[in-house]
């Protein structure tokens, strides 16, 4: 665990090559989401949460949790729970072929370390982590939940039941995280189905709102050790991360057209010119 | 014909409430959860015992399965609460997604099952639900037929690990199993044994299809009758000792005909000993408002057509 900046970045760096790499191997999965999240997780992994990856233990009492809502996001997911520990980065080749662990989207189903729910239909994981934060009270069990939300999954109508729960039932143990980058597969959020005013609409929810910068490695450290201050004070914490799809590979960003397209082997030696190799690719 | 009398009459969904009460007690594991029907569950005594232990979650069933799902992390085992209609159909992504493909210990536990929810209608009278539940992998569905066996299966899921639907239902019907019964999840229970005809029979239609072994011994035929309590899985075996015997069968269920128990017996036979079969069984079509007893004599499910069925079925074994 660290809180050094630079060597944040190094992983994150390394995570990208490794999510361009693995949409590329199988030619198919989700760089743009992963790419954007990609700081939001190494940031989680390797300097908030506490965790312990071996030996992978589900009931996690004891540790922070975090659950994956927005399954379609695996690809960083994979690299960051390889570089953490959970299992060998060699693994990660294999990611959506035939008899892998690293299924398209995450499972508990093939027993891959560091993955507690199944997603990909999306909306679920909010249900799921504050479960998980029931739990977690009932053991008296003090640390502490994180989920993360695509900000289009937010259409999905269980969200809200989920958020109206929480606060009513003062489940403050958790912190929710949105991938704020106002894109989804059809186009922006704005055209598909506008959001609104989401801070609004959580606040109104009765969550404890925050924002951050989302692909700022120093403003995420802060806004997530603010989160963990406002955790224990009767309201769900909330903080909504502005990022960019497809952040770190210049041709995939500002766009949502790659949310779920593969590169081809020219374009995979564009994306990888720009990403150092920092860790050893897998 | 073995003689079945009764003293008293419950609804099933009473021993649900008596069973998770003393689930409650023998592990503290055990959590509850409700999304706004406490009083039609029968919860109210468990929230009594173990408030801390109850999650009032709203009628916000898709919710209420996340929920669960996530409370099996950290070693609980959730029992959720609600119309079968709003347990299945409603929340099937859930289930499936959050729940049996993530191999949770979740217990959906379900009641106001079939016609017999009565005047409510169509829209609640689930008749698909034991379709749906069977298809998931993985997962055990149980449908008890009285109100002593509805509180010893809520016992006996409570004691397995894996996700099960229990599916139980609205209506009082006589209690005619042993109180200190000894649930055994995939195992049929042999209410009578016979020669001439097998009757295979599920929740509400167990009673009945006792009724119609009494009618059927007046006139002769000696009717084998298993209560298939497990629909997955299946004791394939009680079943096929059964056929090979009687040669031919009966399955009743308060459900379509389509994708309940008697296409899972159907399935079995069909690869291991193909035997003529009647189904007793809502026809491929919604239920509509009605007393529970008016319901089931439109819909055939009483033990009057389980008679015609064992007749036509004998019949066709005889050609």
């Amino acid at each position: 665990m660290t809180n050094d900046i630079t060597e944040l970045k190094r992983v994150s760096s390394q995570v990208r090559r490794d999510i361009v790499r693995m949409v590329h191997g199988c030619q198919s999965g989700h760089p743009g989401g992963s790419l954007g999240c990609t700081d939001f997780l190494v940031a989680l992994y390797f300097s908030v949460m506490k965790h312990q990856p071996v030996p992978f233990d589900m009931d996690g009492k004891g540790q922070d949790l975090f659950f994956l809502s927005n399954g379609h996001i695996s690809p960083v997911f994979y690299s960051v729970l390889a570089h953490s520990g959970y299992f060998d980065k060699a693994e990660l080749g294999t990611f959506r072929k035939l008899n892998s662990r690293l299924q398209g989207h995450p499972t508990t189903h093939e027993g891959l370390p560091g993955v507690r729910i199944a997603s990909g239909s999306l909306g679920q994981g909010l249900s799921v982590g504050i479960g998980a934060a029931l739990a977690k009270k009932l053991n008296g069990d003090g640390a502490l939940v994180y989920t993360l939300h695509g900000d289009g999954e937010l259409q999905e109508g269980q969200i809200w039941e989920a958020m109206m729960f929480a606060a009513h039932n003062k489940v403050d143990n958790l912190i929710a995280t949105v991938d704020y980058n106002g894109q989804q597969i059809d186009g922006p959020t704005s055209k598909v189905l506008s959001l609104g005013d989401l801070h609004a609409k959580w606040a109104a929810f009765g969550w404890d709102v925050l924002e951050t910068k989302g692909n700022d490695m120093e403003a995420l450290l802060a806004t997530l050790t603010e989160a963990k201050s406002r955790t224990g004070q009767g309201k769900p914490v909330v903080i909504l991360m502005h990022t960019e799809m497809g952040y770190g590979v210049d041709f995939m960003m500002g766009s949502h057209k790659w949310h779920g397209v593969a590169p081809n082997d020219a374009q995979l030696a564009q994306a990888l010119a720009q990403l150092e190799e920092t860790l050893g690719d897998y | 014909m073995k003689k079945y009398t009764y003293t008293d009459k419950k609804d099933t969904r009473s021993g649900f409430g008596a069973g998770l009460l003393e689930a409650g007690k023998q592990n503290d594991q055990v959590v509850a959860l409700c999304a706004d029907l406490v009083g039609s569950l029968k919860m109210q005594d468990f929230i009594n015992a173990f408030p801390e232990r109850f999650f009032q979650i709203g009628i916000a069933e898709a919710n209420m399965m996340g929920i669960a799902a996530g409370l099996t992390i950290g070693g609980k085992i959730p029992f959720t609460g609600t119309f079968a209609n709003f347990s299945t159909g409603r929340v099937y992504d859930q289930i499936r997604q959050s729940i049996a493909y993530s191999d949770k210990n979740v217990k959906i536990c379900a009641s106001h099952a079939g016609l017999t929810l009565g005047e409510d209608g169509a829209t609640h009278q689930i008749l698909e639900d034991l379709g749906m539940m069977k298809m998931l992998p993985g997962m055990t569905v149980i449908n008890p037929c009285d109100y002593n066996q509805t509180k010893a299966a809520t016992i006996a899921i409570a004691e397995h690990h894996g996700p099960v639907y229990l599916r139980f239902g609205r209506p009082v019907v006589p209690i005619f199993t042993d109180p200190d019964q000894k649930f055994e999840i995939g195992k049929a229970w042999m209410v009578n044994e016979g020669k001439d005809v097998s009757i295979f029979a599920t929740g509400h239609l167990v009673w009945e299809a006792i009724l119609a072994g009494e009618q059927l011994a007046e006139e002769g035929i000696d009717a084998e009758i298993i209560n298939i309590h497990t629909i997955k899985p299946l004791d394939e075996e009680a079943i096929l000792a059964s056929v090979r015997k009687t040669g031919c069968v009966v399955t009743a269920e308060e459900h379509n005909r389509l994708g309940g128990l008697g296409d899972s017996v159907a399935q079995v036979l069909a690869k291991h000993y193909p035997a003529p079969q009647e189904y007793i069984a809502v026809n491929d079509s919604f239920g509509e408002s009605g007393t529970p007893e008016q319901l089931m004599t439109k819909y055939g499910l009483d033990s009057k057509h389980i008679v015609i069925a064992a007749k036509n079925a004998i019949a066709r074994k005889q050609k």
